[in-house]
This record gives structure tokens, sequence and C-alpha cells, in this order.
């Protein structure tokens, strides 16, 4: 009876708590689709809404998927082979190296894009375009990348992996495309998800950084907080999320299925090598 | 498949952080002889394979020959070597038998003969059963078998084995070194295994080479070595020795098997019983001796003495080793 209680209690807790935190987030998705929030839903369900978010802000969604492709493809370039380099060559001076590449995430955004506009505020065309964001945006989550694929190299025994291709003939670049890359997909492919999530919703560096020609998603969502009404504002939500919960469903499905031993049978009795 | 014997010359190795692991040394492999490199771990053994292997290269002045042929500029994957590395270094992301297949893949022979000879290994080393699972679902013994079966699914000039069983339990131990005993004479191929299983190095080696502090101490057959050992070093790191009175300076030595109990007034000397223990074929008995000094000696299994008895030893003189005082002090 007493136990019965228990459960109750945490079941209502639960449920309170994730309730407090979903029903503002479906409130808000709510109203992207209603005809008159103040209304309510009463005044009916409307694309409208999303169809006008579309008319006036396709341009930063879009812009922020380039951007965030763009950020992917530099971070994969730039940190798999650092993170290759940190894994082959342990020691001191790898330790720093990681310690620096970390450090743009102890530093708050808006004082890395500051340090960047003081830099490259000179260079006009460089700081007008997209090329500018970009910028911000890998320096932001090029650690994530890295640590990533780092976490894969040091969990495998890569240095034997690569010395027992070696051995088999294989050069160094057959041994990176056949070897390497592979045993390193899990943490690749979870650095790249990682970083296309952070890439897409990054705030902080980007409104320092961009002009009124290089606006992304969530610059254009704090604008139309700012400016539009409510219902505008919320269908922009609704197509934040479209966007980027799928790609968190991802990220979480990668981290699940992280490869576990499979069961190991007992040798069988050993036959005699054939003589011939 | 094709023998290539090894010649080294004036191979030493000093590592970047000044350590060095081998002193400069020469070393003679005949074509399709086993070797064994045999000494305690930090002896250079692995050190002396991976120059061997092409995966370290010997301080300047240091020769790899295969057949004649100067190898030492040469990394591994264009030495022709097969290798079985002691965590097997199994490719996670393939299935047994593109392990297998592995570097017949990379070497790019057609299709088929890649299939064929694949086939062949995987029957030959009795797996194929196994061909299609992936490595984490191999229990150790298994993946020995793949480790081997890749190694010379590519017929190397060389097979090079780095401690292979070390990872397995005593057991699945005994079973493939018998089996690698007869793989290895029947491929005829050159082969050199390091070990620091003094029973793993008799059984498999042609010759044993025996190593410390990055030098060889002596090479030899098991016999030579066990019979005639060069040094302090080697009659203690292989097999048991006890030491007696040395006659004729330097030092004599005697292996249990050798030191006979009888009663006190038939032997040479006479001993005192510290310890009797039952090792099934036989006892291992110790003995305090005349100068206090430590000998081990054996007994029929049914006929131990009891421990404090009094007793008698003797020894045929043939059976003493001496090793001469010179090499002794070294």
């Amino acid at each position: 009876m007493r136990n019965r209680l228990g459960f109750a209690l945490q079941l209502a807790v639960t449920l309170l708590v994730a309730a407090f935190l979903v029903v503002p987030v479906a409130m808000s998705m709510l109203a992207g689709v209603t005809a008159n929030f103040f209304v309510g839903v009463s005044s009916g369900l409307t694309l409208r809404w999303v169809g006008e978010v579309w008319r006036l802000y396709a341009a930063t969604i879009g812009l922020s998927m380039t951007i965030a492709l763009a950020c992917v493809a530099a971070t994969l370039a730039l940190g798999v082979p650092a993170a290759y380099v940190l894994a082959r060559r342990p020691g001191r001076v790898s330790r720093a190296i990681e310690e620096v590449l970390t450090l743009p995430l102890a530093i708050p955004g808006l004082a890395l894009a500051l340090a960047l506009i003081i830099t490259w505020g000179g260079f006009r065309d460089f700081r007008t375009g997209w090329g500018f964001v970009l910028v911000g945006h890998v320096l932001y989550t090029l650690p994530f990348m890295v640590r990533a694929v780092l976490a894969v190299l040091s969990a495998t025994a890569m240095r034997d992996l690569e010395e027992g291709a070696a051995s088999l003939g294989a050069g160094f670049w057959t041994r990176l495309a056949t070897v390497v890359i592979p045993n390193a997909r899990g943490g690749i492919v979870a650095g790249a998800l990682m970083v296309l999530t952070l890439s897409v919703g990054e705030f902080n560096l980007t409104w320092m950084l961009h002009t009124p020609h290089t606006k992304t998603l969530p610059v254009g969502l704090a604008d139309s907080y700012a400016s539009m009404r409510l219902e505008i504002a919320s269908a922009y939500t609704l197509l934040f999320f479209i966007m980027i919960v799928p790609l968190l469903v991802a990220m979480q499905a990668m981290s699940r299925t992280r490869r576990t031993a499979g069961p190991v049978e007992e040798l069988p009795p050993c036959r005699p090598l054939p003589s011939n | 498949m094709s023998s290539t014997p090894i010649q080294l010359s004036r191979c030493g190795k000093t590592f970047a952080d000044g350590t060095r692991a081998l002193a400069p040394l020469d070393l003679e492999i005949a074509a399709g002889e086993t070797v064994v490199l045999l000494g305690p771990s930090g002896c250079g053994k692995t050190t002396l394979l991976r120059l061997i292997a092409g995966l370290e290269s010997p301080d300047p002045g240091g020769t790899v020959r295969f057949d004649g042929e100067d190898v030492t500029a040469l990394p591994i994957e264009r030495r022709a070597v097969g290798m079985v590395f002691q965590s097997y270094a199994l490719f996670p992301n393939m299935s047994v038998r593109d392990n297998v297949a592995y570097g017949l893949k990379v070497r790019r022979l057609p299709k088929g003969e890649i299939a064929a000879r694949t086939e062949e290994m995987l029957e030959m080393m009795a797996i194929a059963p196994l061909a299609g699972r992936r490595v984490h679902q191999l229990s150790g013994g298994q993946r020995q078998r793949v480790a081997l079966a890749r190694a010379i699914a590519v017929r190397p000039r060389v097979l090079l084995l780095d401690e292979p069983l070390a990872a397995l339990d005593a057991v699945l131990r005994d079973r493939l070194r018998v089996e690698i005993d007869a793989l290895l004479r029947r491929l005829a191929i050159t082969a050199v295994y390091v070990t620091h299983d003094q029973a793993e190095a008799m059984m498999l080696g042609d010759r044993i080479v025996v190593m410390s502090g990055g030098r060889i101490e002596q090479a030899g057959t098991a016999r030579e070595i066990y019979r005639a050992p060069a040094t302090p070093f080697v009659a203690g790191f292989v097999g048991t020795v006890s030491r007696v009175a040395d006659l004729a300076g330097g030092e004599a030595l005697l292996r249990p098997e050798d030191i006979e109990i009888c009663a006190v007034a038939e032997g040479r000397i006479a001993a005192t019983v510290e310890t009797a223990h039952f090792l099934g074929g036989r006892c291992q008995v110790t003995l305090s001796g005349p100068d206090g000094g430590r000998l081990i000696a054996e007994a029929p299994p049914d006929a131990a003495p009891p421990v404090g008895a009094r007793v008698g030893l003797r020894w045929r003189d043939a059976a003493v080793i001496r090793i001469p005082l010179m090499e002794a002090a070294q």
C-alpha cells in the first residue's frame, strides 16, 4: 500500500517536471498555427503564419543550413586529422594542444566574436560575407569534433591496427581509408551531428558577427521575437524545431548504438591441421 | 612458400628519449629456420623483432638483409613479412573472412584468386565456420587462429610472431603451441618468434636466442642452451640450476634432475631437506647445502624424503655444467 503511494507520488512529480518543460514548448508550437493566439485555438488553426515566416525568413534558414554544412565540412577536414595526430603522439605537447583547442568553450561567445571583429574587421569583404560567421562557428565547434574523434581513436588500439594493416602491405592512405576511418566512424558521425546541431542553434557568436545580409536562423528568431507578432515568432520556432529535432534524435540514436561485445562462444575442439 | 634467410648486422636501437633498447648485434637466421627470441620483459626481444619487421629502424650503421637484399630502409608494408601481434590487431570493422583477405586485397590480386586463397586459409586454420563473424564475436583462441591465417595468407617471405600466446590461458596455450609448431614445420617458412616462456621456446625453436639487457646472451638449440649455458644468466633463465662447490674455479652448476638424493654416507655432500613439493610425475625438493646454499633436486613422486631429514647428494661428473669464470664475471 505504501509502495503504491510512493510510486504514485514519484510518477506525479515526474509528470509535473516533464509538463513544466514540455508545456511551454507545446504552447509555443501551437501558437504558431493558431489564427489568433489572443482569442485562442477557437479562432481556428492555420498555416498562414508558417507561410509568412517562409516569405520573411527563408533566406536565414537557407543560410543557417549552408553555414552548418560548411562548418561540418571544415571541422571534419581540420578536426579528424588533428585528433589522429593527437592520438598517435600522446605526450605533453599533445595535451597542451588539446587544451588550447578546448579554450573557445570556456570563453563567452560574445568575447570570441569581439576578438574576431577586432582582428578581421579591417578586411571588409571577409567581414561582410557569411564566411566570417562560418569562422566563428568553426572555432566554437572544432573542440567538439576533436573530442568526439579522439575519444574513439584512444579507445581503439589504433596503433596496433595500423601496424597490423601495414604488415599486410597497406600504405598510409590505404590504412587510413580501410582501417583508421572505418574504426573511428562512430566518433566521426557523432562529432558531425553535434557540430551540425550546435552550428544551427548558435546565437551568441552569430549575433555579434552577423550583418543584415548574413542573418542565420537563431538571429532571425531574435529579430522576429523583437519585432513581429507573436504568431509569426511562434511559427518560426516551430520551423526551427522541425529542423533541429531530427538531428537531436539521430544524435541520441548514435550514442545508443555504440558497439557492444557480442556473445563469445567456446573454442571448438581443435582439429589437427590437414596434412596436405 | 618461399624461404628467406635473414641477416642482421650491427643492429642496435636507441630510442628518442635516449633509452638503449638494443646494443649493436649480429644475427643470422637460416632459410626456413624457426628462431625464438627468449628473455625477460625489457630484454630487447620485441625491439629486435620490430627491427626485422620494419616497424623500427636500427641506429645508423645497422643493416637488415632478407636473402642478401638490404631492406633496412623499407617500411614494413614493403618487406613482405607476415606478422602476428600479441593483441592480434584484427580489424573490428571487418568479418573474419575480410580480415584474412585483407593482405590479398591490398596487393590487388585477381578477385577469384583472393577468394580461393582466403577459403584455403580458412579451411587450413579450421575457422571456416566463423568466416562471417565479427572479431568481437570470437574467443581468444579463435582470434589467434584468424591472426595466423591473415598473416600467412599473403605468403610472406618471413613470419614474425610477437608473443602470440601470451594473452591466452594455460590450457589453450599448450594446445595452440602444438598447432603453431605443426604449422611452422609444414610451411617451412623462416620464422622469428618472441616469447618469455621457456617451454614455448624449447618446443618451437630450431634455435633459441636468449637475450638480456639488450644483448644476445647465447644462441643455440634448446639442448645446447639447456646443457651448456654460456652465461650464468642463461643457466638461470632456462631451467633451474643449483650451484655446487666450485672445483677448478668458475661456476659449477647442476640441473635438478642430475642431483640424486641418497644416504648421507653415499653422498658427495650432505644436505638438509627444506621443502618437498609433489608435482605429479616427480617431486621437487629444496635442500640447504653444507655452506648454506640452496640446492634444488628431484625425487621420484612417491619417494620424497621428509622435511628436515639429513640426506646425501650425489651426481655424475659429466652432468656438471661449467661456466668459465671470465664469462661468469661479465
